[in-house]
């Protein structure tokens, strides 16, 4: 199982070893889309719901460090240049200065990369907008494994990071359609969130579903009667790509979209969980540790509800670099390596 | 209802300037006063700090910041950002003198369910702006919240209060280029200059000099005083207000620890005092004495 292909040390030669019998892929550049060749997409979801929300909302500011381009807050930026704010490449201003000029009214959307938002500015998002509850939007691309950069980029520990964050609202939308319904939710929402983000090409997925982003509300996509996939993020646009290929095998598998990680929506996943009789899997685009996967386990736990429970995430290591389809078949977060995993799990 | 402090200059009459340096000795006093009553509530505290930085506190609350006393909150105010947390006994201080908090809550002074903690927390005192203590933020905030009063054509000026220790932060130089980047013409930092932080003196700690040269580096306007001179730093005060250079500015305050209490002035190892109970009154007949 993926949480197991961890490799210790830092033997890379070993591990290119392993894939000489596949073609090799070029790296990828940072920034590359995780769509697939035949899947349908929209360019920059975010900055355009932003733009189309910014027209009702005068209060409605923009804040980057230097990453304006690579957060899709570009087309904010063009299209209200008075409300954008370029604060250059210093997250601990980035952060908080937003929690400042939130002070004075404004509803300020913060974008920067997750590592950087998580790792090197989470005291200045923890005391200067989070303690106060004030309404900051820190919005951040990359998210888990969506760079070839290796683990400089690479934000696999993002939401285990900040769940830990009282006052904080998390949010890890799967596509396009979940993204442009997250924007005004979120800035509807009085306290500070974070959302991860899918920019630039990004798939369109949910409109095949009866779906609605709710803040704090997980969505049954599909149902199945023998396993039940909880994800968030890309990952439940790779349950459902699963889902498909293991009904062909007449395997029943439900998905339940959990964008909302923090505050998660236990009702429906001990619900969904309690019906009895499927095995449960967590799927995310997250370490193993401290993400959707633990909260739910812990959920469960808590209610006495103890179904056959496993994990498709990423293992608790520094990630290779590389181009991304390697790199999520060999962390087990292709669509092919979950269809494996699930069938070797029943 | 009090009626609103209306910040700004000092009287420009010569024996007008006299009064007003009586008026603010007057307040500096009392300040201290407030402070070493807090401090005996505990037996200890950041005394030494309070008493070195009540003159800065009594120009800034009784010559510079327009506020109301009945209403912290009032959208006209100036903003006056502790970013050093630890000061919050004499921000404390400062606001029992100004009428925002009444003299009666010094007792409660870090004690449970108290409106004033040890360290300042926005969200515990009327007229604490921001929850600093995690040194560094202070500055980074004070960049937003001058940027957010410039979007509403705010004439409010941002204070905000740092320490020499503090400029060890990366994040206050990230702020300072911030801030000249923007041109922040509101935003007025107040650095004390004690020389003492946690570990020792904060030369030794961090060499920190030259610091004018620093923050003029910085694209800042940059006034040093001495911090326990009430005319000079009346008259950097006006100044840093009535620049009309579309810059950030800095008042740079050489202060004394235990300022005002002989005893406490010679004290080692000041940054966070320890006083006997006997100990208390004779700091305040001391201040007494010498005021």
């Amino acid at each position: 199982m993926s949480t197991q292909t961890a490799k210790a040390g830092t033997a890379k030669s070993d591990t290119t070893k392993s894939d000489t019998t596949k073609p090799r892929l070029k790296t990828s550049a940072m920034i590359a889309s995780i769509a697939g060749a035949d899947q349908r997409t929209r360019s920059a979801p975010f900055g355009h719901a932003l733009v189309e929300l910014a027209k009702k909302r005068p209060e409605i500011v923009g804040l980057t460090a230097d990453l304006g381009k690579y957060t899709d807050l570009h087309i904010f930026a063009q299209a209200y240049p008075e409300r954008f704010y370029q604060m250059g490449m210093a997250e601990q201003v980035l952060m908080a200065a937003a929690g400042g000029m939130a002070r004075e009214g404004c509803i300020p959307f913060a974008t920067t990369y997750a590592v950087f938002a998580a790792r090197r500015a989470y005291d200045f998002i923890c005391l200067s907008i989070a303690e106060e509850n004030l309404p900051v939007k820190i919005v951040c691309a990359l998210p888990g494994l969506t760079t070839g950069y290796g683990p400089s980029h690479q934000a696999t520990e993002d939401l285990a990071i900040f769940r830990g964050m009282p006052n904080l609202t998390i949010v890890d939308p799967c596509d396009a359609i979940d993204i442009e319904q997250a924007v005004p939710t979120i800035a509807d929402h009085p306290g500070p969130v974070y959302m991860r983000l899918l920019r630039g090409q990004v798939p369109v997925v949910l409109d095949e579903y009866d779906y609605r982003f709710e803040l704090g509300k997980a969505k049954l996509l599909r149902d199945g009667g023998e396993v039940l996939i909880i994800s968030s993020g890309l990952m439940t646009m790779r349950a459902l790509e699963a889902a498909k290929r293991l009904e062909r095998d007449r395997i029943g598998v439900a998905v339940l979209h959990s964008p909302t990680i923090k505050p998660l929506d236990t009702e429906t996943i001990l619900r969904e969980a309690g019906r009895g009789g499927r095995l449960v899997v967590v799927a995310e685009n997250h370490s193993v540790i401290g993400g959707l996967g633990e909260a739910v386990a812990g959920t469960l736990l808590r209610a006495g509800v103890t179904p056959p429970f496993r994990q498709i995430a990423l293992p608790d290591a520094f990630l290779d670099a590389g181009a991304l389809p390697t790199l999520h078949d060999r962390y087990g977060i292709s669509t092919e390596q979950v269809v494996a995993q699930i069938k070797g799990w029943l | 209802m009090v009626s609103e402090r209306q910040g700004g200059s000092a009287t420009p009459q010569a024996d007008g300037g006299n009064r007003l340096t009586a008026e603010l000795a007057r307040r500096a006093y009392n300040i201290r006063r407030h402070a070493l009553r807090m401090g005996e509530v505990q037996g200890q505290g950041y005394v030494a700090q309070a008493l070195g930085f009540a003159d800065v506190l009594a120009v800034l609350y009784f010559q510079a910041l327009r506020y109301n006393p009945a209403d912290p909150h009032w959208e006209e105010r100036d903003r006056c950002l502790l970013s050093i947390g630890h000061y919050a006994i004499a921000l404390y201080a400062a606001l029992i003198e100004a009428g925002v908090l009444p003299e009666t809550e010094i007792e409660s002074y870090g004690s449970d369910d108290s409106r004033l903690p040890m360290s300042g927390m926005a969200s515990y005192t009327p007229g604490m702006e921001i929850s600093g203590g995690s040194l560094g933020q202070g500055l980074p905030i004070a960049v937003g919240v001058c940027l957010g009063l410039k979007r509403k054509a705010s004439r409010s000026f941002v204070y905000n209060l740092l320490s020499d220790g503090e400029l060890n932060e990366g994040s206050t130089w990230e702020a300072a280029q911030s801030a000249s980047h923007w041109q922040l013409d509101n935003l007025i930092a107040v650095v004390d200059v004690n020389n003492q932080q946690a570990d020792g003196p904060s030369s030794q700690v961090m060499s920190f000099e030259p610091l004018e040269a620093r923050w003029q580096s910085f694209g800042w306007h940059v006034a040093r005083v001495d911090g326990n001179d009430l005319a000079a730093l009346s008259e950097a005060f006006d100044s840093a207000r009535n620049l009309q250079e579309p810059k950030p500015r800095v008042i740079i305050c050489d202060t004394r620890m235990g300022r005002g209490v002989p005893f406490l002035e010679g004290r080692e190892k000041a940054h966070f005092i320890r006083v006997d109970p006997d100990e208390w009154a004779l700091a305040l007949e001391q201040l007494r004495l010498e005021a």
